[in-house]
């Protein structure tokens, strides 16, 4: 899943190093509009519903963080 | 009569002198201490005599931006030195900057101390004023009697036509223009304002839009002119909704001046699903097209807001005119740009000659006293597009011919079809892109569409943002909409459409990366 999440975030925004950031959202790397197409496409790759509960900067400040949200969100359903 | 903005924070500072005017997340103002903080920078901006220069009346003061009320500080010091001020974003590319710095020549740059290793690649280091030093030299901010009296006759001799802003937008020859507003241009918009949307001290405005864009114009001086609070809104909160609503709960916001942009977001991710802003009153919107799609979201969640369309370039002070949506609008629908502000005379021209009909396009141009005062140091853009009235050939009259193309509909309310360069000729069918794009962001697949008439292949381009490529559906959507000669030819897919810094879908980037280079020789 990892990999996958690298991968869209990659295609999103080929200019970011995201192995190495652990602050996408407190240094403003990531906007709103990348946050956008970031939850359309994780939502759709892994057949989620991330809701505005689920929006919160903590859980996309790094990709591990992602990681984690996602593996919640599967469990829930 | 009043002729200063300045009038506006000293009236409502004697009302209300202890009441915060602008909070961001870590600090507020009163307006007694804005008024005291802006007096002193005001005085020391008087007596600031770098590189041998002292700063005349009327002369440009830069200000490197960011979200604090600092920024704002140094905005009214400006206009206290009878000078004005001009927002730069300081995240802009450094090339951009200078070339603006290139043609403002500021005598004074104010901003924070590592903006002088911005400076200093071009050579300014030595103009920078560094606002939070200043502030700090004295914290009562008391004047002397003398600084007082330096101040009244800067006021003595202030003219309502002096410029109050520049701000700067993108030109298409690759320099940015610096719109320059005056004074007149703002208190004429503001008091507009508060007659059509009974805006009074009650207002908690959420600010949303960047100094440099002309948007939050409206949000600070509403502010000022009524006694009321401004609160400005993280930038971060705008990815993560459910933080801007409780936000907005907590500060009791009760209006907002946004971007289209802004306001697509919470639609596109589904924000309202969870708590909802519980005072808001009135939401207004501008700056570019405003889809039914997303403001039939907003409208479904919250049926008791007043809901504003506001249309007008940066060139004729923010707006001129406004539709205040009162009746129901279907997803493909376009929601007209309404009527003129009162004072602001809108009208129709094809070419030199006048558009009276209904449904016939024209040019959208407007006169009056809220037209801007030109492009700061361009006499050549600023002849160009401030030109005399056609249909007047007895005494010389201004108008602003936006380049943008409008309609009245049957009601006799203005409709915005598309920009000038964007009607097209195709398969002998006249056609208006606009008309194309309401149809595509109409559809639930689709997030986003603007499109691209590419002359030399004779196609109609479409770019669209949605959670996948979706060519197929997209067309056979388009087929319960359009003719068939209105369809796009060619389609390309989009994770994110590209976005300028204005956040708009960034058609200049489109337009050089996908259509095809045609030679007129």
């Amino acid at each position: 899943m990892r990999e996958e999440i690298m991968e869209i975030l990659t295609e999103l925004r080929p200019d970011v190093e995201f192995e190495n950031e652990k602050k996408l959202i407190d240094d403003g790397i990531l906007d709103s509009f990348d946050i956008v197409s970031l939850v359309g496409e994780l939502n759709d790759a892994f057949d989620v519903s991330i809701n505005v509960q689920d929006l919160l900067p903590e859980n996309f400040n790094c990709v591990d963080a992602m990681v984690e949200l996602i593996e919640n969100l599967q469990e829930e359903e | 009569m009043q002729r200063n903005i300045l009038e506006y924070l000293e009236e409502s500072g004697r009302r209300f002198p202890d009441k915060i005017v602008f909070a961001d997340d870590k600090s507020a103002v009163t307006y007694g201490e804005l008024i005291r903080q802006a007096q002193f920078l005001g005085v020391c901006l008087l007596e600031h005599k770098g590189n041998g220069r002292e700063p005349a009346l009327c002369a440009p003061v830069a200000v490197f931006i960011d979200r604090s009320i600092e920024s704002l500080t140094g905005f009214f010091g400006a206009v206290y030195s009878g000078n004005f001020y001009v927002p730069i974003d300081r995240q802009m590319p450094v090339a951009r900057t200078r070339l603006i710095l290139d043609t403002l020549d500021p005598v004074v740059i104010l901003g924070v101390e590592k903006d002088r290793q911005i400076l200093a690649q071009m050579g300014m280091e030595e103009r920078l004023m560094v606002l939070g030093e200043v502030l700090s030299q004295d914290d009562s901010h008391t004047l002397s009697e003398e600084q007082e009296k330096a101040l009244l006759n800067v006021r003595m001799r202030a003219l309502d036509t002096d410029p109050l802003y520049a701000i700067f937008t993108s030109g298409s020859t690759g320099v940015p223009k610096g719109v320059l507003v005056s004074h007149r241009s703002v208190i004429d918009l503001i008091d507009n304002f508060k007659e059509e949307f009974g805006f009074s001290e009650g207002c908690v405005f959420g600010n949303q839009a960047p100094f440099d864009f002309d948007v939050s114009v409206k949000d600070i001086y509403s502010t000022i002119k009524n006694g009321a609070s401004m609160y400005v809104i993280p930038k971060v909160m705008f990815s993560f909704p459910a933080k801007l609503i409780t936000f907005m709960n907590e500060k009791r916001i009760n209006t907002i001046i946004w971007a289209v942009s802004a306001l697509r977001i919470i639609e596109n991710l589904n924000a309202f699903t969870g708590e909802l802003p519980r005072y808001l009153k009135t939401a207004m919107f501008s700056g570019e097209v405003m889809h039914n799609k997303v403001l039939n979201y907003w409208r479904r969640y919250l049926p008791g807001v007043q809901y504003v369309n506001l249309y007008g370039p940066t060139e004729i002070t923010c707006n001129c005119t406004y539709y205040k949506v009162n009746r129901p609008f279907t997803d493909d629908e376009v929601l007209p740009i309404g009527i003129p502000f009162k004072n602001s005379g809108v009208f129709l021209l094809d070419g030199d000659k006048p558009v009276r009909e209904k449904q016939t396009a024209g040019e959208i141009c407007v006169k009056g006293t809220s037209l801007a005062l030109g492009y700061y140091n361009n006499a050549e853009k600023t002849a160009e597009s401030f030109c005399q009235n056609p249909l007047n050939p007895a005494y010389p009259e201004r108008i602003y011919r936006t380049g943008d193309i409008g309609k009245y509909n049957d009601e006799g309310e203005l409709i915005f079809l598309s920009r000038k360069d964007d009607q097209i000729k195709h398969m002998g069918h006249r056609i208006e892109l606009g008309e194309v794009e309401a149809a595509a962001n109409s559809l639930d697949i689709l997030k986003a569409a603007v499109c691209i008439y590419d002359k030399a292949e004779g196609k109609i381009l479409m770019f669209y943002q949605a959670e996948a490529p979706c060519d197929r559906e997209v067309l056979k959507a388009l087929g319960k909409k359009l003719p068939k000669y209105m369809f796009p030819n060619k389609l390309y897919y989009f994770e994110k459409l590209p976005m300028n810094k204005n956040n708009k879908i960034d058609r200049t980037y489109l337009r050089e990366n996908y259509v095809t280079v045609h030679c007129d020789h």
